[in-house]
């Protein structure tokens, strides 16, 4: 309810103070409300419009009102009250339409107002109310699939793994050609491809798509650098697949590459196990099996304890306690061939290559059961992962 | 495919059970995806990989349980009756041997068709086909036991009881099974009788010659077509079909003899009739001429184990391999082999390894080096190959299926050696820090989808557009070339879901065409903001996100990097007199403002839109700055006001030129404080309260040189049109 000038029955000093700060009180909390310029001009002509504002108020109801005995004590309240009110109405006129000041528990800077100095003390003595929410700027969040993919990349730049990538679009030869999907092999059929148009008077291996995988870059990489290398590769791709909860025709992939003399399948299976209990936990296993990739011989599918359960088998694990993560494999020779005038003979170096989706582990991580949220920018979403 | 455990236990005695089974199934590579019960009986749904047509049967995944456990395989052998002889055997003719590589056919003359026996309905139900009739039945029940398809026709309804493989001819059409007619192309491989086609090569039999109730003789076919020969046709007719789906990756080319016994026994079993000549088997090429050389420091070099020699012999053989040990004498040829060896000497060897040559099919000089590679590969082998694993062409090929057999997670884990430094993408640390500020300034990461519309393409960005050939609409129909639509639909998403104070970057590619064919990739950040830049709260008032936030976080951002004579300057980009963009050396790396109202309104976006576009490519090529200590000054600054009325004309950045150009060393900071208009500004002025801040590294300023600089830079304001107000 809005304050009006109490009469005063009681010119005690209790009774005096009780009044001075009943009105201060709404002072502070009117001060509070003004945001612009419209408001604070009300506000301004409440307290000091000449005609009935309430400094004209006191002045009648508590000062022209007093017994001669109180004058005195009630007129110096009313000038420190003038004066009080004036420099609140002053700054907050200076102040408050730019920014926001607060009035109430915060107390205030107001220049050159020596006789808000006391005001200002009587306003900062209460208690606060430290319960209150604090006054907070919001930070930004990191897109989840990001976050996860910049995990992913540091575990194996830890293990002496350089970053590389590449175009998000590409030829038939990166894509499929050079990495042993030979044309009109059903290989391809698995990786639904978006194509760019008009590309028909082009030789098919230079024909232009959008990557369905990051492992064009081991191509681009091998071509570039001679044994022994190490990469990883993060970055996006596209399939022709229709979006619903569980399917994006964008994702992330996070690639890697080794190659030199002497690198075997216990080292990919090394590799990948130290780097599973890096990102999941030192207590995660993990569990190799035979799998189909044109590009790698031998291929393997790599499953790791799930992280929710244990391995003991909950919703999240289908009840196997296993959870498939990744495609990995020994690059095939012919890849090499592809690559051979740089150093990669088949006869001498061998590697090791694999592959994983950031969404789905991004998923799983966090048990996100809808892909459709990494694309939509929702801030109810986003912000979850501050 | 479904396979049922009962059935693979009639080709091989498994003692474990069901579970286990498919868990170590699925460990070999024949992947059981689950197990489900039907009709009381257990069955595994399989998830075989597209290089092994092999294992897409009941016989095939009993070869692989037989490798996995050590057990023998049962022979399938057909038990067929003497067949009367015939009176011409049929006439088979293999017009186009690429295409078609055997061609294997039988005769069953007066079968009776009827449905079939409750057995074989209950073994077709597996795969949830039902019954068609007791011929086709049983052609379809052959390919689930060993996994090759077979044909039958109506033998009566070939004209001329003839069967031609050739390419269809132009204008050539067919009928097939599902009742389509079928445009021939003179790609597709077809079956031809003496007059017309009856078949497509793989994929499905023809309507006139199918087999009907009033059939009485049949031609069983059982061939071997080329995978790709079978799936272009496929793909261009779009039918997939269990034949095509199996010669497409490759049938066995030495079943065809087994598979065309197996239909004829069951048909004489569930329709009668007899037998007529013996099977009339056309070869028209040989597909595995050569077998592989298999060196067991080959399998070392690859899976860093050792296996023993008694693994590998038993895991290959099991799988059907034939190995032969390579004899010590050649061996020792071998290693007796110098690269330091005159061409004879070494031809000498070569003639020692002689087998190895004529086996492999290797030119010998690609022997020569695979020898001079290696000279220490110890134990060797030359390996057969079984007709139906036409993925195994390659010594690697036959290490993989050694390991996987041998088990994957058998392998010890190992990590590799490796010396050398780890290099980060070019401009990673840049890009990092641009990220680590807006996240600070409260910006959430978003991600976009990488299609737009053709209309958002023309209204955001200049650029020729990278269509896509098969896009998936009409709104998703070319590559982005302006992160901003993208921008725009999250900003709305979220408007449009109550969140009304939103404030979001993506960093991204955007795509153009430079010229007919090509396409080029650029790096953006984008970032979009509406709302409230603070919100309302016990503690105070709210205050609406300006252009001056903006602008304020393009500082902030642009700050992190050294951009000699970054400069801002008005765009009309977004909306005329809300928009700038920061040019640094001559290159813009920002723009940014208020999009248009009505660009905003025709979304939908009832709220004041900012935007702002990074060229991360050219802010990218300037250093990151570094940053530069200055002595903290011991003696007091010294502030001074001006205040003063400008035209409209005057913008704050000719103001801070001439200050500047004054060249006061003490000078530390000139800023304005306060602007007004209106009220008892005139019309087309503004006031404005400038700020001067002067200090000095070595002394106490007097107030006479203040007095002095700050008649100065009155001086300066005065020349610029300013009128200096009391
Ligand atoms: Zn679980």
């Amino acid at each position: 309810m809005a304050y009006t000038v109490p009469k005063l029955e009681d010119y005690s000093a209790a009774a005096l103070d009780k009044a001075v700060e009943e009105l201060k009180a709404a002072l502070y909390q009117e001060a509070d409300a003004v945001s612009n310029e419209n408001k604070w001009k009300e506000f301004r002509d409440r307290w000091m419009a000449r005609k009935n504002g309430i400094l004209t108020q006191i002045n009648d109801l508590w000062l022209k009102a007093a017994p001669g005995s109180a004058k005195r004590e009630v007129g110096a309240r009313v000038n420190q009250l003038k004066t009080g009110v004036a420099s609140i109405v002053e700054a907050k006129h200076a102040l408050a339409l730019n920014a926001p000041v607060t009035f109430t528990s915060q107390g205030i800077e107001i220049p050159r107002a020596k006789d808000w100095e006391s005001f200002r003390k009587l306003a900062t003595d209460p208690v606060l109310d430290i319960t209150l929410p604090g006054i907070r700027r919001p930070l930004g969040a990191e897109h989840p699939v990001i976050k996860t993919m910049n995990e992913i990349v540091s575990v194996f730049r830890a293990m002496g793994y350089s970053v590389a990538d590449g175009p998000e679009i590409e030829t038939d030869y990166y894509n499929f050609e050079s990495l042993n999907f030979p044309p009109n092999h059903p290989a391809r059929d698995t990786q639904d491809t978006i194509f760019i148009s008009g590309q028909e008077k082009k030789q098919q291996r230079d024909r232009l798509l959008l990557r369905t995988h990051t492992s064009p870059v081991q191509i681009h990489t091998m071509e570039k650098h001679p044994p022994p290398i190490r990469v990883v590769v993060p970055g996006k791709v596209h399939r022709a697949d229709t979006a619903d909860a569980t399917h994006s025709p964008i994702f992330h992939q996070v690639e890697g590459l080794a190659v030199d003399t002497n690198i075997t399948f216990c080292d990919l299976k090394g590799t990948l196990d130290h780097a599973m209990k890096a990102l999941f936990g030192s207590s995660v296993k993990t569990r190799f099996y035979p799998s189909f990739f044109p590009f790698t011989e031998p291929s393997a599918d790599v499953q790791i304890t799930c992280f929710k359960c244990g391995g003991k088998g909950c919703r999240l694990c289908k009840m196997s306690g296993w959870i498939e993560l990744l495609g990995c494999g020994m690059v095939d020779p012919n890849v090499f061939n592809f690559v051979e005038s740089n150093g990669y003979d088949a006869e001498k170096v061998s590697g090791f290559a694999f592959g994983m989706g950031v969404e789905r582990i991004t998923m799983l991580k966090y048990g996100i059961d809808d892909i459709q949220l990494f694309y939509q920018g929702d801030v109810r979403f986003l912000e979850q992962f501050a | 495919m479904r396979i049922s455990p009962t059935w693979l236990r009639e080709f091989v005695d498994l003692k474990v059970n069901e579970t286990q089974l498919a868990d170590e199934l699925t460990l070999a590579g024949v992947a059981v995806e689950s197990v489900k019960e039907m009709d009381g009986q257990t069955l595994f749904e399989m998830e075989i990989g597209t290089n092994r047509p092999d294992a897409m049967c009941h016989y095939g995944v009993a070869r692989e349980c037989s490798a996995i456990y050590d057990i023998a395989l049962k022979p399938i052998a057909p038990k067929l009756p003497k067949a009367k002889p015939a009176a011409i055997p049929v006439p088979v003719e293999i017009q186009d041997a690429k295409g078609c590589a055997r061609y294997t056919v039988r005769v069953v003359r007066n079968v009776k068709i009827a449905p079939s026996p409750a057995k074989i309905l209950a073994r077709l139900k597996i795969d949830d086909h039902g019954g068609i009739n007791n011929v086709v039945d049983a052609s379809n029940y052959t390919l689930m036991e060993i996994g090759h398809p077979t044909h039958a026709f109506d033998l009566d309804k070939l004209e001329g009881g003839k069967i031609i493989v050739r390419r269809a001819r132009a204008g050539e059409t067919l009928k097939t099974l599902d009742d389509v007619v079928r445009k021939l192309d003179p790609e597709d491989l077809i079956i031809a009788d003496a007059v017309r086609p009856v078949a497509l090569a793989g994929i499905m039999g023809g309507m006139d010659s199918a087999i009907s109730s009033a059939t009485k003789n049949i031609l069983i076919e059982s061939a071997w077509f080329d995978p790709v020969t079978v799936r272009k046709t496929a793909r261009r007719l779009g039918m997939h079909t269990d034949a095509s789906h199996i010669f497409e990756r490759g049938a066995d080319w030495g079943g065809t003899g087994l598979a065309c016994d197996r239909v004829a026994e069951l048909v004489l079993e569930t329709a009668g009739g007899e037998l007529e000549g013996e099977p009339v088997d056309v070869v028209a090429r040989h597909l595995v001429t050569y077998s592989i050389w298999l060196r067991r420091s080959e399998i070392q070099r690859h899976l860093g184990q050792e296996i023993p020699e008694a693994t590998v012999t038993r895991i290959l053989s099991r799988l059907g391999f034939k190995l032969t040990a390579v004899t010590p004498a050649t061996l020792d040829a071998l290693k007796k082999l110098d690269p330091a060896d005159t061409p004879e000497q070494k031809q000498a060897v070569v003639i020692a390894a002689g087998d190895i040559a004529k086996a492999t099919g290797l030119a010998s000089e690609q022997i020569m080096a695979i020898i001079a590679a290696s000279k220490n590969w110890g134990p060797s082998w030359m390996v057969d190959l079984p007709t139906w694993r036409l993925d195994v062409e390659r010594e690697i090929d036959l290490i993989e299926e050694i390991a996987r057999i041998y088990g994957y997670n058998k392998f010890a884990n190992t990590l590799p050696a490796f010396s050398g430094g780890v290099v980060e993408l070019l401009n990673a640390d840049k890009q990092a820090k641009a990220r680590a500020l807006l996240l600070a300034l409260g910006y959430n990461e978003a991600i976009a989808p990488t299609f737009i519309s053709q209309a958002d393409a023309t209204a955001f960005s200049g650029s020729a557009v990278v269509p896509l050939a098969n896009p998936l609409s009409e709104e998703q129909s070319v590559m982005r070339s302006s992160l901003v639509p993208g921008m725009l639909n999250m900003l709305a998403w979220n408007l449009n879901r109550g969140t009304s104070d939103v404030r979001l970057f993506e960093i991204g590619h955007v795509f153009s065409a430079p010229a007919e064919e090509t396409t080029a990739q650029a790096t953006m950040l984008c970032l979009g903001a509406t709302g409230n830049a603070i919100s309302p709260s016990v503690h105070g008032a709210a205050r609406a996100y300006s252009f001056f936030d903006v602008k304020g976080d393009i500082e902030t951002l642009l700050a992190a990097f050294e951009l000699p004579g970054l400069k801002f300057e008005p765009t009309d980009r977004y909306h005329q007199g809300h928009g700038a963009r920061a040019v640094a050396d001559g290159v813009v790396v920002a723009e940014f403002g208020q999009l248009h109202p009505d660009v905003a309104a025709a979304r939908k976006l009832k709220q004041e839109i900012y935007i702002a576009e990074i060229y991360l490519d050219h802010l990218f090529q300037f250093l990151l700055r570094s940053p530069r200590y200055q002595p903290l000054s011991r003696y007091p600054a010294v502030d001074r006001d001006f205040s003063f009325s400008f035209s409209d004309s005057v913008r704050f950045e000719q103001i801070q030129s001439a200050i500047h150009a004054l060249n006061i060393a003490e000078l530390q900071s000139f800023q304005p404080a306060e602007i007004f208009r209106g009220g008892s500004v005139p019309q087309g002025k503004y006031s404005v309260l400038l700020r001067a801040q002067f200090q000095s590294a070595d002394r106490t300023l007097r107030d006479d040189e203040v007095a002095q600089w700050s008649a100065r830079i009155i001086k300066a304001l005065e020349a610029l049109g300013g009128i200096l107000r009391s």
